[in-house]
């Protein structure tokens, strides 16, 4: 397999990911779409280590790994918080900034 | 500085030293008769101060710096005493004097904090009016000439609630600036011909020849426009008889002895200067004897005393233009001053007639002699004074001002200065045998006013008389030819005779009188002031209010309605944005996706 099938692997992810942050209603699904998204670029990151022979695209991908989880952590736990106070995650009423 | 300057210095001082106090220290002024002594205080000593100045017959010309210019500075204030000076300050800090002590009487029921605003305005005039004589240049002049325009206003103004005080002050303020204008312009013009604005300077390039401007005559006469402004000369007169709207002393102090004989005192400073205009010379004298007759018809069918006098200041100004137009300014002068001090009597009395009987109108008054006899001893004097009799002060400067309008060949403006004589003398026996003389009404019990009241005019009358004995015993004065006396003082005779006859025997019946043909029309237009007032109020009806109504709508449709325009549109665009803020954290992303989207597509092929 090529480069290019890596590539469009990872298009794929991203997109379906977008997709997700996009249109799902729930806070929930919305973060999952974010994770699928991040891991797109991980594929990425990961694939151009390997066909360039260059170490630093995988040292990269072990920062992101960690760093999302972090993010995930975080993530919930402002969700959680956020059903605590409005009894909802749903993403369309969650619009007090609203001008 | 010279100690000699201090002097002179000190007059100035004083009175705006005692405005600063009263302006400054509010609880001073709040507290009305303190305020009032402060007040009379400065003005005693700066009275007595230039008696002194007028005793030693000082000299001096002191100026300082004050604009600086391009070599030398171009504006100077300073002082300029000589005679002419010296006469008016005593004038000025003397009536000033007995009127603020007269105002004490006159003005005692007001609330103390207004009459601490009197004393204040008091004070400033006194000031502005000796900054005024005392200006060596024309450029000082004019500055102290405004100042003392906004003291009328402010005292035509004291009884700021009642609407007539108000808009006779604001007709006074805006018709002395109509004249004021071409003063200016005046002054300015002559600046740019000579480079100075200084009088020593203008006199001594007027004696060497030297200002041979081909505009002089134009100069001379935008600043006797403000002459006329100033000294309510025709056609500018009108504001004068409606300025009475202010207290009584204030008419006597400003609008008969001082701030309306400022425009004679510019044209004996200027004398000079506008010999060399012989045209506009002229043209001062016919408009003064023009002024005197007219002013006098118009006072032979008033019936407020206080009206009657001021037509009657408006027509003793026209003598003194009259005489400043035949090149006798001194003679011009010099009736000023007699002036001065007989009509501030005349009105001081007539402020206390007022104050007894409660009413203006002479018709409604009657029997006041026997009531109030010293009021009626010293009215009387000032009569005879302004009608001409001698031997008071008033027949002696008013024969000099006739003696050269005589001599200057001018036939018409003597011709109308005569028969305002005898006008004059019919006018004020008139308001006199009615007012004095005739039946009492029925109510109100008139009594004699306070000492503080009768004081200054015993003073005043005393005045009057031993002026008028020491120019009987001196001579002095001018000499016309030998018939002028017998003349003038047979004019007088016949228009006490005249009076006498129609109000007091009632041999002629003064409504048959009017209505006879020649005199019926000219009682009519008199009445109706000549349709001076109401050319005037057309005038303001028709330009001014209809040009603000213009502007008016300008500024509310156009300037207005484009702001309005400009605030709405951004309002609703405003609006319309807000909207665009859904809160929604996946609309924002929507916007990130489709930017990044846009901007690929847009970088790889577009770019």
């Amino acid at each position: 397999m090529g480069l290019h099938a890596w590539l469009t692997l990872a298009a794929l992810v991203f997109a379906i990911g977008l997709f997700g942050v996009l249109t799902r209603r729930n806070a929930v699904g919305i973060l999952l779409g974010i994770e699928l998204m991040l891991n797109a670029v991980n594929i990425n990151l990961v694939a151009f280590a390997r066909f360039n022979g260059d170490l630093a695209g995988m040292v990269f991908t072990l920062f992101t790994i960690a760093i999302t989880v972090a993010e995930v952590a975080v993530g919930l736990a402002i969700v959680i918080v956020i059903f605590r106070v409005r009894r909802t995650v749903e993403a369309d009423r969650l619009d007090l900034l609203r001008g | 500085m010279r100690l000699i300057v201090w002097l002179p210095l000190l007059v100035l001082a004083l009175p705006f030293a005692s405005f600063l106090l009263l302006a400054v220290v509010a609880p001073l002024r709040r507290r009305g008769r303190a305020a009032a002594a402060a007040s009379i205080a400065a003005i005693a000593v700066a009275f007595a101060a230039a008696l002194a100045i007028w005793r030693e017959g000082f000299r001096v010309t002191a100026t300082w710096a004050w604009l600086p210019g391009d070599g030398g500075p171009m504006g100077t204030v300073g002082l300029l005493v000589d005679p002419l000076a010296n006469a008016m300050l005593v004038l000025v800090t003397l009536v000033s004097l007995l009127v603020q002590v007269y105002s004490l009487g006159y003005l005692r029921d007001e609330p103390a904090p207004a009459l601490g605003r009197y004393y204040t305005y008091q004070s400033l005039f006194a000031f502005s009016m000796l900054g005024l004589v005392l200006a060596p240049s024309f450029l000082q002049m004019f500055v102290f000439w405004e100042l003392v325009g906004l003291c009328s206003y402010l005292l035509i103004g004291y009884w700021y609630d009642r609407p007539s005080a108000a808009r006779a002050a604001v007709k006074a303020f805006w018709i002395t600036k109509l004249g004021d204008l071409g003063f200016v312009i005046g002054i300015v013009m002559l600046w740019a011909a000579t480079g100075t604005f200084e009088f020593e300077a203008l006199f001594a390039k007027a004696q060497e020849h030297a200002l041979a401007i081909p505009a002089l005559g134009t100069i001379m006469f935008l600043i006797y426009l403000g002459a006329v402004g100033k000294s309510a000369q025709f056609p500018l007169h009108v504001w004068l008889p409606d300025a009475m709207e202010g207290p009584t002393p204030v008419s006597a102090l400003i609008h008969a002895a001082t701030m309306v004989t400022a425009g004679v005192y510019l044209m004996a400073r200027a004398q000079p200067l506008f010999a060399l205009v012989p045209d506009v010379l002229v043209l001062v004298g016919w408009v003064g004897a023009f002024t005197a007759l007219l002013a006098a018809t118009m006072a032979c069918v008033e019936g407020d005393i206080k009206r009657v006098l001021a037509y009657s200041t408006v027509s003793q100004l026209g003598y003194m233009m009259a005489a400043a137009g035949a090149g006798a300014a001194d003679a011009g002068v010099f009736h000023l001053l007699t002036h001065g001090v007989f009509k501030a009597l005349l009105f001081l009395g007539a402020g206390a007639v007022i104050h007894a009987a409660g009413t203006n109108d002479v018709f409604r008054m009657g029997g006041l002699f026997r009531a109030m006899p010293q009021t009626g001893v010293v009215f009387l004097v000032g009569t005879l004074a302004l009608a001409g009799v001698p031997p008071l002060a008033g027949f002696y400067s008013k024969e000099a001002v006739l003696a050269g309008v005589w001599e200057a060949g001018m036939r018409g403006p003597f011709l109308m200065l005569a028969l305002t004589v005898l006008l004059t003398a019919f006018y004020m026996f008139r308001v006199v045998i009615v007012a004095f003389f005739g039946p009492a009404p029925a109510a109100g019990h008139p009594h004699e006013p306070g000492w503080s009241m009768r004081g200054p005019l015993w003073l005043l009358a005393a005045l009057t008389v031993l002026l008028g004995l020491r120019f009987a015993t001196g001579g002095g004065g001018h000499h016309g030819p030998g018939w002028l006396a017998p003349l003038s003082v047979s004019l007088a005779g016949a228009g006490v005779a005249l009076a006498w006859a129609m109000y007091q025997r009632g041999a002629l019946d003064p409504a048959r009188v009017a209505a006879t043909f020649p005199l019926s029309v000219l009682d009519v237009m008199a009445r109706r002031r000549y349709g001076l007032d109401a050319l005037y109020a057309g005038l303001y009806r028709g330009f001014i209010l209809a040009f603000s109504r213009l502007i008016g709508w300008i500024d509310r449709y156009l300037v207005d309605g484009v702001l309005n325009v400009l605030s709405a549109g951004t309002l609703r665009s405003g609006d319309a944005l807000r909207r665009m803020q859904s809160g929604r954290a996946q609309d924002y992303v929507y916007g990130v996706a489709f930017g990044v989207l846009f901007l690929m597509i847009w970088a790889q092929w577009w770019r």
